[in-house]
């Protein structure tokens, strides 16, 4: 066995390595790491994943300095760190826009699997602990909502609390034990408060880091779906890949760019992004006697309420919300086209696509409006279009008519 | 191997037993790992003080008029206490063909109060004043016909957030979100004047 990387080397790094595998580390995960040379815009969005990440890690752990968990203390802290603290409203305003943001880039980046196949073989556990971050994501995301004790705070967790009493027999129990109260209270808020700033966060590194050790181990998609360990050159690289640094981290500098450009926007010009990223009744303190006007969840929640009040029985309303979460799980094995990407796949498959972009962002937008007599019609249109997705890839990928894929990646410059 | 755990292979080792002892200290940690688990899951229940918070609370109905509703708090719900009318009382019966469960088959509530009049007593009322929807606070509309709703609405709680109503009975009328009717907490009369929510019957506790 050869010895390892940069052991050899003279002065401290050589000392290091023999040490620490720390060049062994850096050359398997960027400069050997070989990516296909015809990666598009869509491909940035994982990289800006990890960007929001450390944003919210960093204006996060700052916020822990000057909030005060409590039912009688969180929310006056949240105010006193947006008027009082120097550049509080700053840090805050990066926690709030850096949650929508992360949803935004994790859709995107979501997307891009959905149409180029990322999720199918050898790419399924890949796509399975993303959706696991996804998951850690959404839970992350709800129980930082309710910190600030606003009033939407509470009413949301009273109503997605709530969620889980619709379980037979333990529900009651249930809802009890995570509330730690009889309704949603101090207790709640302080467990909350814990889950959010350590449980998750290390529970969604750790999926974060398996993610990347599974995306070393099979390697990046490519648009045309095509392996690019199939062609290797002489040297043993593949023919269409491009180390991924310099080329992508470059690439991806790029990106984070244009990113941060609307990030800023956001951040600086419209923090509560028309009521959109932070909800108005949230300015007011909660309250177990009053309701705000209709209660929705943020932006990235509502598709999935949606279809929680398109159902008229609540059981199984809960019950289809959660199907509706986890059926992107059986992506790789509900579809069965023998093509990865959307570029060679027939007009059934393209259709159906489709179908599913456009239910998903009118449930979407339906869940952020009260539920009038019309928009539950609608609301009920549109689950059936997501669910059809899902529920018919089994047999529509099968008789979808695919193109020949082409052998070596496509590559217009 | 001829017979389990006793006949060592050629380097001395007993296979079998060594497979014995790691499926046995396996087995033995497992239940430790629940044994462990135990108090960290059930420091999530209600704590003593929540649960003392909990206890029953008195109201002296004597307070209220006939047609009047005050509101209560007790477990962190709101509850709705109202002094109902005779001829409100009397009106209730004509509801049940606009109502999704009239006679509370499908609604949560205690057995004294799985009537008609959904309580003990007729003239007194006792809700959670959440809805069965989603949970937001369905408003008082005690005056039957009243203009904001409909002219022939009998009279009861209109929910502002998305548009459920219940009669003077917490019982959900049809065309509403909510499909089942307003949960009725445990209740008691202590005398004919005091009465006690969260507690079924007087006599078992509680001076």
């Amino acid at each position: 066995m050869a010895a390892p990387e940069g052991t050899a080397k003279p002065g401290f790094w050589g000392w290091l390595n023999k040490r620490l595998p720390a060049e062994q580390f850096y050359r398997s995960q960027l400069l050997d790491y070989y990516a296909p040379k015809n990666f598009n815009v869509w491909y940035f969005f994982g990289s800006l994943a990890l960007l929001v990440l450390v944003i919210q890690l960093l204006s996060g752990i700052w916020l822990t300095m000057f909030y005060k968990v409590g039912e009688t203390t969180a929310f006056d802290s949240v105010e006193y760190i947006m008027r009082e603290v120097d550049y509080g409203w700053l840090i805050r305003y990066l926690h709030s826009t850096g949650a929508s943001a992360f949803f935004i880039v994790v859709y995107l980046h979501m997307f891009r699997a959905l149409i180029y196949g990322s999720y199918k073989a050898p790419r399924e556990l890949l796509w399975i602990f993303g959706m696991l971050v996804y998951l850690a994501l959404m839970a992350e995301a709800f129980m930082g909502y309710v910190l600030p004790w606003g009033n939407m705070s509470y009413w949301g967790a009273q109503v997605i609390v709530n969620l889980f009493s619709t379980i037979p027999v333990v529900g009651p129990g249930l809802v009890e034990w995570i509330r730690g109260d009889y309704g949603i209270a101090d207790a709640t808020l302080n467990r909350f408060f814990a889950l959010h700033v350590a449980a998750v966060p290390l529970a969604l590194i750790m999926l974060i880091v398996l993610h990347l050790v599974a995306l070393r181990q099979v390697g990046s998609g490519s648009p045309d779906g095509i392996e690019i360990k199939e062609h290797k050159g002489a040297d043993g690289k593949p023919l269409d890949g491009i180390p991924f640094h310099p080329y992508y981290t470059v690439k991806d500098i790029f990106g984070v760019g244009v990113f941060l450009i609307a990030f800023a926007v956001v951040l600086f010009f419209m923090p509560t992004f028309n009521d959109v990223f932070l909800e108005r009744p949230n300015f007011e303190v909660a309250n177990p006697l009053s309701t705000p006007e209709h209660i929705a969840p943020v932006w990235y929640f509502t598709p999935f309420y949606a279809i929680l009040r398109a159902v008229p029985n609540q059981r199984m309303g809960a019950l289809l919300m959660l199907i509706a979460i986890m059926a992107f799980f059986f992506l790789p094995w509900l579809d069965r086209s023998p093509v990865k990407s959307v570029r060679y796949r027939g007009w059934i498959f393209k259709g159906f696509l489709t179908i599913f972009v456009v239910s998903f962002l009118g449930l979407m937008y339906l869940g952020m409006k009260p539920a009038s007599t019309a928009y539950v019609y609608a609301a009920r249109a549109f689950s059936v279009g997501y669910f059809a997705f899902f529920g018919l890839m089994y047999w529509f990928s099968k008789w979808d008519r695919t193109r020949p894929v082409p052998s070596r990646v496509t590559f217009h410059a | 191997m001829s017979e389990a755990g006793s006949s060592p292979d050629e380097q001395g080792v007993d296979q079998s037993r060594r497979k014995f002892l790691t499926v046995a200290t396996s087995a033995t940690a497992a239940v430790g790992v629940v044994f462990a688990a135990t108090p960290f899951v059930a420091s999530w229940k209600p704590s003593e003080r929540a649960r003392a918070m909990g206890a029953p609370v008195e109201f002296d109905l004597s307070k209220l008029e006939p047609g009047q509703m005050v509101t209560l708090v007790w477990r962190k719900q709101p509850v709705y206490i109202v002094r109902r009318t005779e001829e409100s009382v009397k009106a209730l019966a004509a509801n049940d063909s606009r109502l999704k469960d009239p006679a509370s088959a499908d609604s949560e509530q205690p057995a004294y109060a799985k009537n008609e009049m959904r309580s003990r007593r007729a003239d007194v009322l006792v809700l959670i004043g959440t809805c069965t929807h989603l949970g937001c606070l369905p408003k008082q509309h005690f005056e039957p016909g009243d203009a904001e709703i409909s002219a022939d609405w009998p009279g009861g709680f209109f929910c502002p957030c998305h548009g459920s109503k219940f009669d003077l009975a917490g019982r959900v009328m049809n065309g509403s979100p909510a499909s089942t009717n307003l949960r009725i907490p445990p209740y008691s009369f202590k005398s004919d004047s005091i009465l006690v929510i969260g507690q079924d019957d007087v006599a078992q506790g509680v001076a």
